[in-house]
């Protein structure tokens, strides 16, 4: 595979077409916007937590096909886990892409290891990690994350 | 058109530019900075091994002979803009600091609560942000003339908001975004016809078209010596003597007065009023090389090259399906915006890389144009005078590329 081809993978690009759970929730408990200005992503993440678990989750917004696919996978990954499982998944992927390997513990990540190829693309991971930094920040109530 | 591509001129251009004969490098992000000559390169270097030294101080030769070549830059930079004189030169960072220097000094001594600053709606945000922070100082207002759909503003609409109160008009000449050129000589023209002041942007301007600030009239223009082939750190305002010499420094120190006692300061008369502390000595050597270099290639042969690369990438793209070219104004310089439905500028600029192609994606620091054409950002090729018809072709292929992966 080419560098290339190991960053748009085929589940990427499908994500990116068709995103799942991309629609706004009835009632969250919990929502956070996210953007990266240096190119103009740009995500409102908004949840239901009941009884300590993510039992809705939606996303709405714009961006590159990197970041609106790592946030199509977050969602589904996320969906039905507790709040403590959400933030070990979240760690797990910021430590993948922004870390050295080693210390990653792949197996809470399934099939977000797709993202591993971002890593050759310092400029791109930014763009993966930003649905993360935003599920991070609606979780722990702030409103508003910049990746810059 | 390949008949240029093949000719001796292109190819000797392009050999006076070293990293283009790197492998697969194909270089379309003039707009953002253009590449070096290697007279430039050498004429640092040169300073740098065998010249160096500081100016306006030493008593020494080497000191006297620094000062002799950034005064003699000064005179470069006179004679390509043909200004009346060198007082009328001021060496800064770059356009920002231009700008800056222009709303610190200008603004805050003659701008009072009421006045009104106009600026045109395709600003970089470099000549929007300086404005709005004299607005909240003095209390004067900033007015934004409206794009047109084609990215081009109307001259009825500027009028509208031409008044009494209007004391300055700051412009762009060429937009960086889209490429359009301003009609500046009307500009100023019918600013000057309500007595405001007129600064023109010409940080994408001068390194494709002929510049003559008397015949244009303007009272400020300013531009970047990295946007023309020169070195970064360097940058001109260029502003009318008399008026010059009326406005208050923007930043203090060395170099810049007449005689300092505890009590009182007295200023030096520009450029020197301007141009506090040691300033980028070396790069205003190389951009004086550079300026040198654009004048023996020459404009004629600069405008028809770039115009026939504007011209050839328009067709090209025109013919795509699913690309929509962002800036259509009759007159444009070589800048090429554009998006690909389904494709986010980002994943362009990934893909164009991947092919050696190296395009800007992003908002290219005008947001309010991105918010005007209703997207969040756009891919961007720019052309210099070394570029080829080749080189569009690849553009054309990896716009293919992008859209067989991702659209
Ligand atoms: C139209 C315009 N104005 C101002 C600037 C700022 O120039 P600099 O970053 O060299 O100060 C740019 C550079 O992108 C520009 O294109």
């Amino acid at each position: 595979m080419s560098r290339l081809e190991q960053l748009y993978q085929d589940m990427i690009l499908e994500h990116n077409k068709h995103p799942r759970h991309f629609e706004s929730i009835e009632s969250p408990t919990h929502t956070a916007f996210g953007k990266n200005p240096l190119c103009g992503d740009e995500y409102h993440l908004s949840v239901e937590i009941k009884d300590n678990v993510v039992f809705l989750i939606g996303f709405q917004g714009s961006g590159c096909a990197i970041s609106k696919s790592s946030a199509s996978m977050m969602t589904e990954l996320v969906l039905g886990k507790s709040v403590q499982e959400a933030l070990q998944i979240k760690e797990a992927f910021l430590t993948l892409l922004m870390q050295d390997e080693a210390g990653t513990d792949r197996s809470l990540l399934g099939k977000l290891m797709v993202f591993e190829g971002v890593k050759k693309y310092p400029v791109r991971v930014k763009c993966a990690t930003l649905i993360w930094r935003t599920l991070e920040a609606a979780l722990e109530g702030v409103v508003e994350v910049s990746t810059e | 058109m390949t008949v240029l591509n093949s000719s001796n001129d292109l190819d000797r251009i392009r050999r006076d530019f070293p990293v283009l004969s790197q492998n697969g490098l194909v270089y379309l992000d003039n707009a953002a900075t253009t590449q070096k000559p290697r007279c430039v390169a050498d004429r640092l270097y040169k300073f740098y091994t065998e010249e160096y030294g500081t100016i306006h101080r030493g008593v020494y030769q080497l000191s006297q002979q620094a000062t002799d070549f950034y005064e003699s830059s000064r005179e470069t930079v006179r004679g390509f803009l043909n200004a009346r004189s060198i007082s009328e030169v001021i060496f800064t960072k770059g356009t920002t600091e231009a700008i800056n220097l222009v709303a610190n000094s200008f603004g805050r001594a003659f701008l009072k609560a009421g006045d009104e600053i106009i600026i045109s709606g395709m600003e970089h945000h470099a000549n929007i942000v300086p404005w709005q922070q004299v607005c909240e100082a003095t209390g004067a207002l900033l007015r934004v003339v409206p794009l047109q759909d084609d990215g081009a503003i109307l001259m009825s609409d500027f009028q509208k908001l031409l008044s009494d109160r209007t004391k300055l008009v700051s412009m762009v000449h060429v937009s960086n975004a889209l490429g359009t050129v301003n009609p500046v000589s009307e500009i100023v023209k019918l600013a000057h016809g309500v007595g405001a002041k007129v600064l023109i942007d010409g940080a994408q301007a001068v390194s494709h078209v002929p510049v003559d600030v008397q015949a244009l009239d303007c009272d400020f223009y300013v531009f970047s010596s990295h946007k023309l082939y020169g070195p970064t750190g360097v940058g001109v305002l260029y502003g009318k003597e008399d008026f010059l010499n009326r406005m208050p420094p923007y930043q203090t120190g060395g170099d810049m007065i007449e005689s300092v006692t505890f009590e009182k300061t007295t200023f030096a008369k520009a450029p020197a009023r301007f141009e506090a502390g040691t300033p980028a000595i070396a790069e205003v050597i190389g951009f004086a090389e550079a300026i040198r270099y654009v004048q023996t290639i020459g404009f004629d042969y600069i405008q028809k090259q770039e115009s026939l690369l504007l011209a050839y990438a328009t067709a090209q793209f025109e013919k795509l399906s699913g690309v929509t070219i962002i800036g259509t104004a009759s007159e444009k310089a070589s800048v090429l915006s554009f998006s690909i439905e389904g494709v986010h500028p980002h994943d362009i600029g990934t893909v164009m890389d991947d092919l050696g192609i190296a395009i800007r994606a992003g908002h290219h620091c005008a947001q309010p144009v991105m918010k005007r054409f209703g997207v969040a950002a756009t891919a961007r090729a720019s052309f210099a005078f070394y570029n080829t018809t080749e080189e569009i072709d690849m553009l054309v292929m990896g716009v293919k590329r992008c859209q067989e992966l991702l659209a």
